[in-house]
């Protein structure tokens, strides 16, 4: 049940989403690395950053919000640490990258090239963009299209380079073709949505940093229909596709949709397991459905009925 | 010692977890809570005292996707035993399974509790029902030699927990109920002020304002404390970034520290307790949120270089991981 991410052969459909997987040391005793798709770690920056304060998280129905704020140890730690050790485990690395200005990514994506293991980058434009007055670049097809040509120039040229969006907009069609049209060879959907839970008792926001980003399956109907509009528009784009994937036929549908690939994110909390398992329960649920390859079932909801 | 400090870092648990659907075996009443038996055998052989479980809560179609950790209040024949504390959906859902029902465990997860030398008389404090993790230590520091006192408290008689268990490993052992409807009326911390110097290390699980306190009076007393912080985690295992807190490293650095991994069992001077719910600047990585970072340590007499007051980005959209 191999599938590309870019023209890169991987020998799993499913990987790890960034920021629920760390940088997959934890999930040894429970998957086996190697067999994943990729591990995509969560999204480094140029510094080790300490994240927000706390109460980072909250639990919702069907899902969970989570303020983190990007706590990691930078480039320089990854690099030393982080990469190594899931290479010499023969686990491919997708490297999610983040930053506040166009430059900062641009050297992540050189800090990156040739290293043993790196499958490529995943580009989270969902950051704050200080530059565009607290916009996130992935709400901007510009600054959205800035990024990405400058990473997929700086870049390995053979990592391909994927472009993180956010629902988070009123078209994200727009922002998609803008980001495919600066080099991105693929597309990861969808990032968390924005939002807020406030404590009924203390009668303020719960987390540390007020607002945060929704995730679970509570959002995957969201995530679904931006899969299935980028495919539509643009089905020559790979899509990477995620949000709130908890089982083989949540996968499923999102393979339908038009993905090529998904990644397991908030799923992993609830069932550290759960990449291993949804790749099984993915397999049966295509054979059982008679595709004799995943790349038959991609975009294969677009099709007619009769057809 | 390191930077001053009385303890060092908790070291790494000997085992990895399992995660495992395991079989309810056991379920009875203690005060206002449920201590549950899982028969759990690889839990139960890997386990070592502090250690805690995640339980996947509600089933496999669950709308509560967190895990709920647990500490691990006993292991024997097979079985691990836990003591629930029913206050939400999660853990109401737990204290409400019945024996042949099965629950997906993961575990065992954390730093255990470090041994002192053999012989070193130990102190434990338990408050409600975070004693129940102590029962185990007790028992261990018994069979190397340590002579054992213990403190309990609770608000009142009916949320204490394991005080039969605590009271047959421990001598002297003292109930404290701030009501006073068990044992002497007060805090535990009234106790443990009285029998800390008796004590060449002291163990504390808890409330973590109590945590705080018993950390403060042996600290104070000079006398190493270990304690396992309650901090709310989603997965337990090291992936979610939710449970950290400001902790001294070996190195001398505050890091945002994961209690799931890094802990739940930390030496209580290195947990920074009035800085917890906080951003200091002084934390690694703290610049990168844009604090000021802190002044270089001045010689003794000049005047310390101000530092910016935390200050985090709030509700900038899209920072979240």
């Amino acid at each position: 049940m191999g599938t590309a991410i870019g023209r890169v052969p991987v020998p799993s459909p499913v990987l790890t989403a960034s920021g629920c997987s760390g940088f997959g040391r934890e999930l040894e005793p429970f998957v086996d690395l190697a067999a994943l798709g990729a591990v995509v770690t969560k999204s480094v920056q140029l510094r080790p950053r300490s994240g927000r304060p706390t109460p980072r998280m909250a639990e919702t129905p069907s899902g969970m919000l989570n303020s983190i704020g990007l706590q990691g140890p930078g480039i320089d730690g990854l690099l030393a640490e982080d990469l190594p050790w899931l290479a010499q485990r023969g686990a491919r690395a997708f490297v999610s990258i983040a930053g506040t200005r166009v430059e900062d990514f641009a050297e992540l994506a050189t800090r990156l090239r040739g290293v043993p293991g790196v499958l490529g980058i995943e580009v989270n434009i969902s950051c704050p963009n200080v530059e565009s007055r607290g916009e996130v670049f992935a709400c901007d097809p510009v600054a959205a299209r800035d990024v990405v040509a400058a990473v997929r120039a700086a870049a390995d040229p053979a990592q391909p380079v994927y472009a993180k969006l956010s629902p988070d907009v009123t078209d994200i069609v727009t922002i998609a073709r803008s980001v495919a049209d600066a080099g991105a060879d693929g597309l990861s959907m969808i990032n968390t949505l924005l939002g807020l839970v406030i404590d009924p008792d203390t009668m303020r926001p719960v987390l540390g940093g007020v607002t945060g980003g929704l995730s679970g399956p509570a959002i995957r109907p969201v995530a679904l229909r931006c899969v299935w509009q980028v495919h539509q528009a643009l089905p020559d784009v790979p899509i990477l596709g995620m949000g709130g994937i908890r089982s083989g036929l949540d996968a499923l549908q999102f393979v339908l949709a038009g993905a090529s690939a998904v990644s397991i994110g908030t799923a992993v909390f609830n069932d550290p397991s759960a990449p291993a398992r949804i790749h099984a329960e993915l397999a049966a649920a295509l054979a059982a459905r008679g595709f004799g390859s995943l790349a038959d079932a991609v975009g294969h909801a677009h099709r007619p009925v009769d057809a | 010692m390191t930077g001053g400090l009385l303890t060092e870092p908790a070291p790494a648990a000997p085992w990895p977890p399992v995660q495992r659907v395991v079989t309810v075996a056991g379920r009875r009443p203690v005060g206002a809570y449920v201590e549950l038996s899982l028969a759990a055998p690889e839990v139960a052989e890997r386990a070592v005292p502090g250690q805690f479980v995640a339980f996947a809560v509600g089933g496999p179609t669950s709308a509560h996707l967190l895990r709920r950790s647990i500490a691990i209040a006993g292991v024997g024949g097979g079985q691990v035993q836990v003591v629930v504390s029913a206050h939400g959906p999660g853990s109401s859902w737990l204290a409400g399974l019945a024996p042949g029902d099965v629950v997906d465990v993961v575990g065992p997860l954390g730093r255990p509790f470090p041994m002192p030398p053999p012989g070193t008389p130990a102190l434990l404090v338990g408050g409600g029902y975070g004693a129940a993790a102590l029962v185990g230590l007790a028992g261990r520091l018994r069979a190397t030699g340590s002579e054992v006192a213990a403190v309990t408290g609770a608000a009142s008689a009916g949320r204490l927990c394991s005080v039969q268990e605590l009271g047959s490993l421990a001598a002297p052992f003292v109930v404290m109920t701030d009501d006073g409807s068990a044992g002497r009326r007060g805090w535990v911390t009234d106790a443990v002020a009285e029998l800390v110097n008796g004590a060449g290390v002291v163990y504390a699980c808890g409330p973590m304002g109590m945590l705080r306190a018993v950390a403060d009076v042996a600290t104070a007393a000079g006398v190493p404390s270990y304690v396992a912080v309650e901090e709310s985690m989603a997965c337990g295992i090291g992936v979610c970034m939710t449970c950290v807190l400001p902790v001294v490293g070996g190195d001398g650095r505050t890091r945002f520290a994961r209690s799931c991994v890094e802990g739940p069992v930390f030496g209580g001077d290195r947990v920074r307790f009035a800085d917890v719910g906080t951003l200091p600047a002084d934390v690694v990585g703290a610049d990168a949120m844009g604090l000021t970072p802190p002044a270089v340590p001045t010689p003794a007499g000049s005047p310390p270089t101000p530092v910016a007051p935390p200050e985090a980005d709030p509700g900038t959209p899209g920072a979240s991981s």
